[in-house]
């Protein structure tokens, strides 16, 4: 056996493994979003299929903010242009098939972040985090400005879609199968996100929320890493802006602009960023609370303030969110290389081992 | 015989912060697979020096060649590509990543983005990080966060994220401050061996422990350089002594 791996051996032999909360959130989340629509009304279903939607804006800013350190008050902008541009096919072109509308919410997503971090991120010098937020915040606001005055897009009224999604010539209603439909495109949206941040790509987003100066001296392009990510994360809010669109029958200037961009840093904040799981959390326990609160006779007239005392009690108190309750933030940065990091000293004096295993061994 | 070609040629630097000239025609020479110390009083411009080569500054006046090439625009990023390595004065770790992590993180910065993503390359590293980690006496702390460790592993952590990358020039920032005469000592045994692999620039005030592991010193003195060669030439000039030790 080689010098090597008898260190890695030692290393399995000596430290205590710690019980990872995420991976048991995350099948319980699962679990419960796959038996839920078997159990609630079809108006619950419906309510709880729009969280989802939001639940894929909230990981698209939190791949920003909580992995790359991409401060983005935007992410709304590219949600909206999604939803827009599937409104638009529907309307103008009669086309809502399902398998257009994937790709087309997906690619104007792209394009859109693509143009906002070419003219945020890729400038000479590396941009400060204020600018970048100021920068996205004003780009949403510029957005929602624009298709609030613009006829041909509805104006302020926004733009009504009368046709449901279709696939094939099979009707989707928001519903049951429009539910699983979402959930499942949420489940691969979350593991191909999963799958970035936990390689070793994710890695180089651990060191550029850490220490983004140094990463530059180790020879990494840093501005083209976040754009890469920016570009991914407005890929999936133009992805949800476009099922949102058609599972609300309707999108507006509210869903393009600082409104729904503020929200998306809300659901993150609130579920616990730095973790995919967290913002998702987030979604479903905000909208979960305004739901419940704006049923209440004696409330119904102050629920969002309410909501608002609750949100900020969780964001003043708890900074690392709903999840903090149960994840520490060592698990939520996690390892990327094949030694994984422990929460727990050794267990027993190394030395000691190590002079075991050198007895043995002659 | 013909003389080799430097690996490293500053010629004329000059580097102005506001009206402070912290840098004046500056020319320093390094050969291959040479340890050559930068000292000097402080605010002499040694790191001022060592950040121009790096190119955390960009020189007012003057070119840096490195390998041949003029690198004096050459952003950070391409110099670390094309070879050349900085360990920073104030340790630059991760400290919310592992010892691992961050040998990790430093080793593959030349791979290509669906490397990456794929993860293609972690398995093949493994060897090479454990084998850096045990040379570093790094070994039992891998799997710890970096920020945990103390100062003097921080800073051997640091040294090998840069030796694991087999850099041609190794800039080192103050290696050993604020490390006890013990740790000191192991850094220069950890050093040593480096020199069959690259070549070094230290940044040191400890004059015995530089003049113990360098070949050549350059002496600078208010943004200019005094005097450089020999360890002993340097030892034996007179306006060093005059200049240098009495204030160091």
């Amino acid at each position: 056996m080689s010098q090597i791996e008898n260190k890695t051996n030692l290393f399995d032999t000596t430290f205590k493994k710690p019980v990872r909360a995420i991976p048991i959130v995350e099948i319980f989340l699962l679990i419960l979003l796959i038996i839920i629509p078997l159990f609630v009304g079809d108006y619950l279903t419906v309510i709880i299929t729009r969280m989802l939607i939001l639940g894929l804006l909230a990981i698209s800013f939190e791949l920003c903010w909580g992995y790359s350190g991409i401060m983005s008050f935007g992410q709304g902008l590219f949600f909206g242009m999604g939803g827009y541009a599937v409104a638009l096919f529907a309307n103008k072109a009669d086309f809502v098939q399902l398998w257009g509308v994937i790709p087309i919410g997906l690619i104007v997503g792209m394009c859109a972040s693509f143009l906002v971090a070419w003219l945020l991120l890729l400038g000479k010098r590396p941009p400060e985090l204020i600018f970048v937020a100021l920068g996205t915040l004003t780009f949403a606001y510029a957005a929602e400005r624009l298709v609030a005055g613009w006829y041909w897009v509805g104006g302020g009224n926004g733009m009504s879609i009368y046709e449901y999604l279709k696939i094939g010539s099979f009707e989707v209603e928001p519903g049951r199968l429009f539910y699983y439909i979402v959930a499942a495109i949420l489940l691969l949206v979350y593991l191909a996100s999963r799958l970035v941040v936990r390689s070793q790509f994710g890695l180089v987003l651990a060191g550029t929320r850490q220490n983004e100066k140094r990463l530059a001296f180790l020879g990494y392009k840093v501005q083209k890493f976040k754009a890469l990510v920016f570009c991914f994360a407005g890929a999936i809010a133009g992805l949800g802006g476009g099922l949102y669109a058609h599972h609300e029958g309707f999108i507006g200037p509210g869903n393009v602009g600082i409104g729904i961009s503020t929200m998306a840093v809300l659901y993150a904040l609130f579920g616990g960023a730095g973790s995919l799981i967290g913002p998702i959390l987030g979604v479903l326990a905000i909208e979960s609370i305004a739901f419940t609160l704006s049923d209440i006779d004696s409330v119904r007239g102050y629920w969002p303030i309410f909501l608002g005392v609750i949100l900020l009690a969780v964001v003043t108190f708890k900074q690392d969110g709903l999840l903090g309750f149960v994840v520490t933030q060592r698990e939520r940065i996690g390892s990327f290389g094949i030694i994984k990091s422990t929460e727990s000293e050794p267990l027993k004096n190394l030395q000691s081992l190590k002079n075991e295993k050198k007895d043995a061994s002659s | 015989m013909k003389k080799k070609m430097p690996l490293l040629e500053v010629n004329q630097v000059s580097k102005y912060f506001g009206v402070l000239k912290a840098l004046d025609s500056v020319d320093i020479s390094v050969q291959e697979n040479t340890f050559h110390g930068l000292i000097g009083p402080n605010g002499s411009g040694k790191s001022t020096l060592l950040k121009a080569i790096a190119g955390e500054h960009y020189p007012d006046q003057g070119n840096i060649n490195f390998n041949g090439n003029d690198i004096t625009k050459h952003s950070p990023e391409l110099r670390a590509q094309n070879g050349l390595n900085l360990k920073f004065q104030i340790t630059a770790i991760f400290p919310e990543l592992s010892v691992y992590d961050n040998i990790l993180l430093s080793l593959q910065s030349s791979e290509s983005f669906w490397k990456l993503v794929l993860s293609k390359s972690r398995a093949s590293f493994h060897d090479r990080i454990m084998d850096t980690l045990a040379r570093f006496k790094l070994v039992d702390r891998a799997s710890s966060l970096a920020g945990e460790l103390s100062h003097g592993l921080q800073q051997w952590l640091e040294i090998a994220m840069a030796v694991i990358r087999k850099p041609k020039l190794l800039l080192l920032d103050e290696p050993t401050g604020g490390m006890s005469p013990e740790e000191r000592r192991a850094t220069g045994e950890l050093l040593l061996p480096i020199k069959k692999e690259c070549t070094l620039i230290i940044v040191e005030h400890d004059l015995e422990w530089i003049k113990d592991i360098c070949d050549n010193l350059t002496v600078l003195d208010q943004g200019k350089v005094l005097d450089d060669g020999t360890v002993k030439h340097i030892e034996a000039s007179q306006s060093v002594k005059e200049v240098y030790t009495s204030r160091v």
